[in-house]
């Protein structure tokens, strides 16, 4: 089947071309980079972990949301999300490789990479999460291509692979879990000990994952005959709704606790990110534009009538993704070294071989979501372009 | 087979060209160029026989990282009683002063790059 | 005998798969079995350090101590504090002990430099996050060493610590140390360092460095399993503090104040 993959039309190959172009020219930067060191970063001695970190934590979160259509599908027969739960799949395996290579291209020895598995340690997080996020690619590759496969013949998938479905429901649960154990465990930074962090990650999680299936699902729609129906959208939709929610709860839960507190070393990293400490404010205005997108997506969400028009639905989608990707993609990491456990602010931003490495990251995952959905797709020969 | 010439013709070239290095180290000759090692400034003995470390010095390197870094053991004696550090850079070096003319005339015949130079330090490269 | 595409590669998958479960006990074996929060062993040592910050105040500009460590270990200085790596420094005692100070505290103490350095805890959260067990805590005298030639630079073990004792080798460090000590290999780019308690100095029953180097006698270095030791004796007669105590990491490096 992966052959399908190499034949397509003009605006596919153009499309894939520009992905290369942007793939090649992140694996530049990332030549220097591996040339110099990290510091070519805007990494520093305070904030050690930034914006490769902080990807690599969003994207586990897009690769965990795939139970989302997975868990209704095969575990209650809710047989209308039949036709998207081989995207959710697909979407994870992208995310998951993405995952990999922004953890690769953050490691200061990154061929010594193997000793992980060669002196595992079982008190470290960062073990079981490189065991869970390895496991869940494997698994979402053996479900998509059984699942795939067994449609492309017209059979019925074999019955061994239910229970490997039904196991990857709580994998992804637990992939998400791990990456938040990474952090929620640390007594040096008080901004992520918190018991709320790995349902906050969960939730958001929950929401920024089928945001980006409904988009791609109209993406779809408009670009080739695969139409994914009004129904199951809309039902993603109504999941997003009630995900993003509790996001936005526990966000409030998580300032009540320490704004009523006030204990100083909780305050100070939500001092941080809403109003600056000092002159070092970077982040603020992100985080009032995260602020302000969420609670708008909320407005046309919780609304029937904006939910139900499709067009103030891509609004409130691209409204939720861009308020969870600042909020776990730029503010969660940093502000937990903001300021330093001495008590010292040293500000972050990102570089700009750091930045082209992880737009070519972002494009090599997106160019393996092109791939396997061009699959799917012709497997079902719904590629050809709607004439419209 | 169809276009069975130009498959054959394209095994053959391509045959040709992965076994390059075999015929190309066979015809210079350079091959038998076979580097010679400058012998020991002082000492009796190595701290293994010459065999061994010819064809295990890595091994032994690599015990000697553990023992040193991760057991804390950094002496041991040798056969003469003599109890010297289990050192690349204080003990190895001690004897062979040259590095270029010891440790590196084997490596770049056999085209490896060990780096272990990256941190630990020629004495003779800081001059 | 015949056999289609799809029947080989599943022969071959399985076959993968099979050896893969069989090398696991192989693997599994060489899971490190160091216990983890010693609080001294019955015939090991427990070492710790004691700073009398009394004597250090009001020595101006003396960094003995710490020209001492860099130059013994090789520590690059890069002239900048994003790349900066230090083992041992100068805070000030607001941010050394953070939750300790208050506004009325005795002038001199309150903008005196406070040292600060690994503090080699019995109950180190770095040795706990650490995914190859290249930072560990010996057993035979509760030093939490490092292994640089087996850190992947992921640097999970800075995030960890509390005390930011930890620097990483953002690039090449090799350029910028000013003077190299031949007898101390140097680190590489991409690997993170810390004071290691001069273990190599101690097994030549020598004291650290810094201990070594401080004109004013203010460091003690010893073990405290050790009933007779001399840091035993000056924790019992005198008053002393250490950092983030409340975060249950059991430091060894005291402060008298």
């Amino acid at each position: 089947m992966l052959e399908k993959a190499l034949s397509g039309d003009k605006r596919y190959w153009v499309w894939v071309f520009s992905l290369l172009v942007l793939i090649f020219i992140g694996f530049m930067f990332y030549l220097r980079q591996f040339g110099y060191g990290l510091g070519i970063t805007g990494l520093s001695r305070d904030v050690t972990w930034g914006f490769y970190i902080a990807q690599f934590t969003f994207l586990v979160g897009v690769a965990a949301s795939a139970v989302m259509v997975v868990l209704p599908y095969y575990l209650h027969d809710y047989k209308m999300f039949g036709k998207i739960t081989i995207l959710g799949e697909f979407l994870a395996i992208g995310s998951v490789i993405m995952c990999m290579t922004f953890i690769f291209v953050d490691m200061g020895q990154p061929f010594r990479i193997i000793n992980v598995f060669l002196y595992p340690t079982l008190h470290s997080m960062m073990f079981w999460d490189t065991v869970s996020l390895g496991g869940y690619l494997v698994l979402n590759i053996i479900i998509s291509r059984v699942t795939l496969n067994a449609e492309r013949m017209s059979i019925a998938p074999p019955r061994w692979i239910k229970p490997v479905i039904i196991l990857s429901i709580p994998w992804a649960v637990s992939i998400h879990t791990v990456t938040a154990f990474l952090y929620s465990g640390l007594a040096a930074r008080p901004f992520w000990l918190t018991a709320i962090l790995a349902p906050r990650f969960l939730a958001s999680a929950f929401s920024a994952g089928p945001v980006l299936l409904i988009l791609f699902c109209l993406i779809l729609r408009k670009l080739t005959k695969f139409d994914a129906g009004r129904e199951p959208v809309q039902k993603l939709a109504l999941i997003v709704t009630y995900a993003m929610a509790i996001n936005v709860f526990f966000i409030m839960m998580e300032l009540f606790t320490a704004i009523y507190s006030d204990i100083p070393h909780h305050v100070s990293h939500f001092e941080y990110l809403y109003f600056g400490l000092g002159d070092k404010a970077t982040l603020v205005p992100w985080m009032w534009t995260s602020s302000i997108l969420a609670v708008l997506s909320l407005i046309l969400l919780f609304n029937p009538g904006t939910r139900r028009n499709e067009s103030t639905l891509v609004i409130a989608c691209v409204a939720v993704f861009i308020s969870l990707w600042i909020d776990k993609g730029l503010a969660m990491v940093v502000a937990g070294f903001i300021p330093s456990p001495l008590g010292s602010v040293t500000e972050y931003w990102p570089t700009l071989p750091e930045f082209m490495i992880s737009v070519g990251i972002y494009a090599m995952g997106l160019l393996v979501v092109t791939g396997l959905y061009k699959i799917a797709l012709t497997v079902r020969g719904e590629y050809a372009a709607r004439v419209s | 087979m169809y276009d069975a010439g130009k498959i054959i013709i394209g095994l053959i070239i391509f045959f040709v060209l992965i076994t390059f290095p075999i015929w190309y180290n066979m015809a210079s000759g350079e091959a038998l160029d076979v580097p010679e090692l400058e012998k020991a400034a002082k000492g009796e003995q190595c701290v293994r026989d010459t065999d061994y470390m010819t064809t295990n010095h890595m091994d032994l390197l690599n015990e000697w990282r553990d023992q040193v870094v991760r057991d804390g053991e950094r002496y041991e004696t040798g056969p003469d009683g003599v109890t010297y550090e289990r050192s690349l850079s204080k003990t190895c070096l001690d004897c062979h002063v040259n590095k270029d003319k010891f440790c590196d005339r084997c490596h770049n015949y056999a085209a490896v790059d060990p780096y272990c130079w990256d941190c630990h330090i020629d004495s003779k490269e800081l001059q | 005998m015949s056999i289609n595409r799809r029947k080989f590669m599943k022969l071959t998958g399985l076959t993968a798969i099979g050896l893969a479960v069989g090398t696991t006990p192989k693997i599994c074996s060489g899971i490190s079995s160091r216990p983890q929060g010693l609080q001294g062993s019955e015939t090991g040592k427990r070492l710790a350090m004691v700073i009398d910050l009394r004597k250090c105040v009001g020595v101006g500009e003396c960094d003995d101590c710490i020209k001492a460590c860099h130059f013994s270990h090789n520590v690059p200085d890069f002239g900048n504090p994003k790349d900066e790596i230090k083992w041992i420094w100068k805070e000030s005692f607001e941010h050394a002990f953070h939750e300790q100070e208050h506004a009325y505290l005795d002038e001199s103490l309150k903008h005196a430099p406070a040292l600060v350095l690994c503090n080699h805890c019995d109950n180190p959260p770095c040795v706990r996050v650490c995914p190859t067990q290249a930072t560990w805590k010996r057993e035979k005298d509760g030093i939490v060493m490092m292994d640089w030639h087996r850190c992947i630079g992921c640097r999970y073990c800075i995030v960890a610590c509390p005390y930011g004792s930890r620097s990483f080798n953002w690039r090449d460090p090799r350029p910028f140390i000013k003077e190299i000590n031949p007898d101390f290999p140097t680190r590489t780019r991409g690997v993170v360092e810390k004071c290691t308690f001069c273990e190599e100095r101690l097994a030549r029953d020598l004291q650290p460095a810094c201990v070594d180097a401080c004109k004013e006698k203010a460091m003690f270095f010893g073990d405290l399993e050790d009933p007779g030791s001399e840091i035993r004796k000056l924790l019992s007669e005198n008053f002393s503090i250490r950092r983030k105590p409340g975060l249950g990491t059991q430091p060894e490096v005291y402060y008298i104040v």
